[in-house]
Parts: structure tokens; sequence; C-alpha cells
């Protein structure tokens, strides 16, 4: 067989210029997010732990601080951020400086699949032959999420958090796309079942090279709202288990409240407002975070 | 991808592309020494591997749009969605492009998911190229130029 030269052999950049036209959306991402103080990605791994709520709740208690906030729902098959962060419906500005988030709580900017879907039920189903169609769609929810980062007007912020889908994958996609994360929130809840999988996150998160890692511990205790009393609510402690054996930092203990609860759900995030535990919780994990991004001291954000 | 000319040990240049509309996608490939072309054919699921990347074999002509890979390849887009009113076209040659009806007509068969931006990704094509009056014949030769599949 005649010797043909293979791909490395041949000096030319490929004519198909793929690789060129991934390198410039990675770039227009790394200008969009040179706006941007400090990114913040929101994960767990485990489902139904409540990091939408915990994120939610976060952006509002950073919000009400002053600070300019952007919220990413990355969970593009079962979006629910928009929801709990009261974000409108209307229809998101296009201009020619991207698409306009949508102002949610506190005047948190939101982007979400939520707000594209045709109906309230409507699952997200991508066009394309159907044959086949898991090899492509992972490569198009990437290129989905790439693009709610880069081609969104989120304009000056302080904070972007993007909220992840369950899976370890999605926090190591996320991660790769992103330039320069400045921390990872894993959030949990006393479960022993939740705490071997948050487990996986952290040592992916360590692997990745994440850092600051904080846990967040959800759902730890019911808080009375009559009394205040607090009680918890598993006989498990798998998220302080989880801190001593990794050596993870537990920024926030949050309690169960179901009026905080049906709060968030209704779109009216609570945590910039309320005193008690869950309000104090995460007031403490806003103060963290706002320490672990190097904005502090608060006064001089909000004077800015 | 690159496509070398055997006979020339040469790096063939791409120089046309057809989307006919069917999922499937020719890609011309020229050497430039001998003049040798060489097609690339995909099948419907290659052409959706490609595009899901959000690229455009043989490279774009007309710069992105915002969110263009969700926009057109999300099946079931609130009509909504988007207000395309405030976007201008990203074009600065100073040509009114006006739409003949039938090519209005056609656009109108586009998802209002995507409506706007597919209006303005043809007029961008038709200002940069002098031609100010868009047509369906002038979207089919948009389409094709700028690999808009599903457009």
């Amino acid at each position: 067989m005649k010797k043909i030269r293979t791909y490395h052999e041949v000096e030319s950049e490929g004519r198909g210029q793929v690789p060129e036209q991934v390198g410039k959306q990675m770039e227009r991402l790394a200008r969009r997010l040179a706006d941007v103080r400090a990114v913040w990605i929101v994960a767990s791994g485990k489902g139904g732990v409540g990091k939408s709520a915990v994120t939610a709740n976060l952006a509002a208690a950073l919000a009400g601080r002053g600070l300019r906030v952007g919220a990413l729902d990355a969970d593009l098959n079962g979006p629910s951020l928009a929801r709990m962060l009261g974000a409108g419906r209307d229809g998101l500005r296009v201009d020619d400086d991207g698409v306009h988030p949508a102002p949610g709580a506190a005047g948190a900017r939101v982007v979400s699949m939520d707000l594209l879907l045709a109906t309230d039920d409507a699952p997200l189903k991508w066009k394309g032959p159907a044959a086949f169609d898991f090899v492509w769609q992972s490569a198009l929810e990437t290129g989905a999420l790439r693009e709610f980062l880069a081609d969104v007007a989120w304009g000056d912020l302080d904070v972007l958090l993007l909220d992840l889908p369950p899976g370890t994958d999605k926090l190591q996609r996320a991660y790769k796309l992103i330039p320069d994360v400045t921390g990872v929130v894993l959030v949990t809840t006393p479960s022993e079942a939740a705490r071997s999988v948050v487990a996986r996150s952290l040592k992916l998160a360590h692997d990745l090279g994440a850092e600051p890692i904080g846990l967040v511990a959800n759902m730890t205790a019911r808080a009375c709202p009559e009394c205040g009393h607090v009680e918890a609510l598993y006989e498990a402690d798998g998220a302080r288990q989880l801190a001593a054996e990794s050596g993870a930092e537990l920024w926030a203990e949050i309690p169960f409240d179901p009026a905080f609860a049906l709060e968030t759900d209704r779109g009216r995030p609570a945590a910039d407002r309320r005193t008690d535990a869950v309000g104090a919780a995460f007031g403490d994990l806003a103060t963290r975070v706002v320490a672990e991004s190097g904005l502090g001291p608060l006064e001089e954000t909000e004077a800015s | 991808m690159k496509f070398l000319c055997v006979d020339c040990d040469h790096v063939m240049d791409f120089s046309d592309r057809d989307i006919p509309g069917d999922g499937t996608m020719a890609a011309l490939f020229t050497c430039g020494r001998c003049g040798r072309e060489v097609a690339m054919l995909t099948n419907p699921m290659e052409t959706q591997l490609v595009s899901s990347l959000g690229v455009k074999v043989g490279g774009r002509e007309v710069p992105g749009q915002p969110m263009e890979l969700t926009r057109t390849q999300v099946a079931d887009g609130r009509d909504d969605a988007f207000d395309d009113a405030a976007a201008p076209s990203s074009s600065e040659a100073p040509i009114r492009v006006t739409w003949s009806d039938d090519a209005v007509e056609r656009l109108q068969q586009v998802p209002s998911f995507v409506r706007g931006m597919v209006k303005r990704i043809y007029t961008d094509y038709a200002r940069e190229r002098g031609i100010d009056s868009i047509t369906p014949a002038v979207m089919d030769r948009a389409r094709t130029d700028l690999g808009l599949e599903g457009m």
C-alpha cells in the first residue's frame, strides 16, 4: 500500500475548520465570563437533595446583600430554578449583546431551559434523527450549556451560580467548560445514600482541582414554624460523617421548614428576608461564598 | 478532519457544500494542485453529530447568532420565548433588504421559536452579498452556503 501521511504528519490545519470553530466558541465563553467576578457550581451528584432550592435561596441571599447575581439552570432536562426564582415568562430580549436573562427574585438574573419550552409539562426534546439519538444528545446538551454561559448578556456580575443536575459527569462537564471556576458547593443531606453519592462528587471535584469546595447539608432538621424548635430529620448524620472522613468543610446546615419550602416553590425564595434558623443558615452560606470569592468586604461591593 | 490528495500529497480545500434538507449533507473538497474533487457525503446521524457541536463543516460565513444551537435544535420551543424585535442585523452594509411575498410566506413556516433569528441570518447573508431582495431562491442558496441545516 502506498504510504499516506497521517493526520499529525500533515502540518496544515484541517479544512473542515471544526477545531477552529470550537476554539472560537470557547474564546467567546471566556470573554463573556470576563465580566463575572465569581462563578460557583452548585452540584451534588445525588438527586432530590434540594440543589435548586439551595441555589435559589443562595442567589436571593447574595442579591439581598446588594450583589449582582446570575443564576443559570444547568439542569436542562429537569429545570426548576426559574420557577423557584420567580422569573417571568416574558420573551427573553435578544439584541446585539446576546440573549438577556429574565429578572428573578431579589433582582437575580435567570436563564433556564424552563423559560424556553412550550409548556410547563413539555419535556426537552431535540430535533434530528431519532435513530441513535443518544449518540449526539450529550453533545447538544453541552452545546446548550455553553450557549447559556456565552450567549447570555449577563452583564457585570459579582456571582454567577450554576445549578447542576444530578450525576457526577455533569460536574466534570461544567467544570471543564468554564475557564475559571471560583468554587464548588456540594449539596447533600444527612442520609447515608446521599453521603455515598456526594462522596464520589467530592472526590471528582478534588481530582478536577476544584478549590474551595464547601459542603452544604440540606434538610438536616425540621424547624417548628410555631416555636422555632429544631428537631433532626434523620437518625444518620451522613453529611457530618462525610465532612469528617474527607476533611471537606461543612459550610452550612440548613433545616427544613415547610413554609420556607413553599415560598421557594412559589418563586419567592426567602433567604434574604428570614432571620430564623433557615435564614441564618443561608446567611452564613452567603457570607462564606462572598469571602471565598474575594468579594469582601461586602460594604465595598454594595457601594460599587 | 483533513482531506489529503494522495497523488499530490496536498491537503484539499473545502470548496462547497449542499444541504438538500433531508438531513444529509454533501461537502466538496478540491485539491489546489491537480484540481481533483472529492465529495464527503454524510447520513442524517453523521450530519447531526457535526451540528450538535455547533459548528459548520467548512467554517462559518456569517457570525453565529445568540443561542443559535439551542434555538435550531430544541424541538418544542415556546413560540414567544425570545423577543427578537431589538436585535439588529449584524451587517453594517448600507443596503436595504426587502423580502418577496413568497419568501415571507416561507419564513412564516419557520417556527416562531427560531424565526426572528433565521430572518436575521438571511438578512445578513443578503446584505453582505449586495442582494437587495430575498426570495426563496436566495434562501436556498444561503442555507447551502452557510450550512444551515434545519432552517
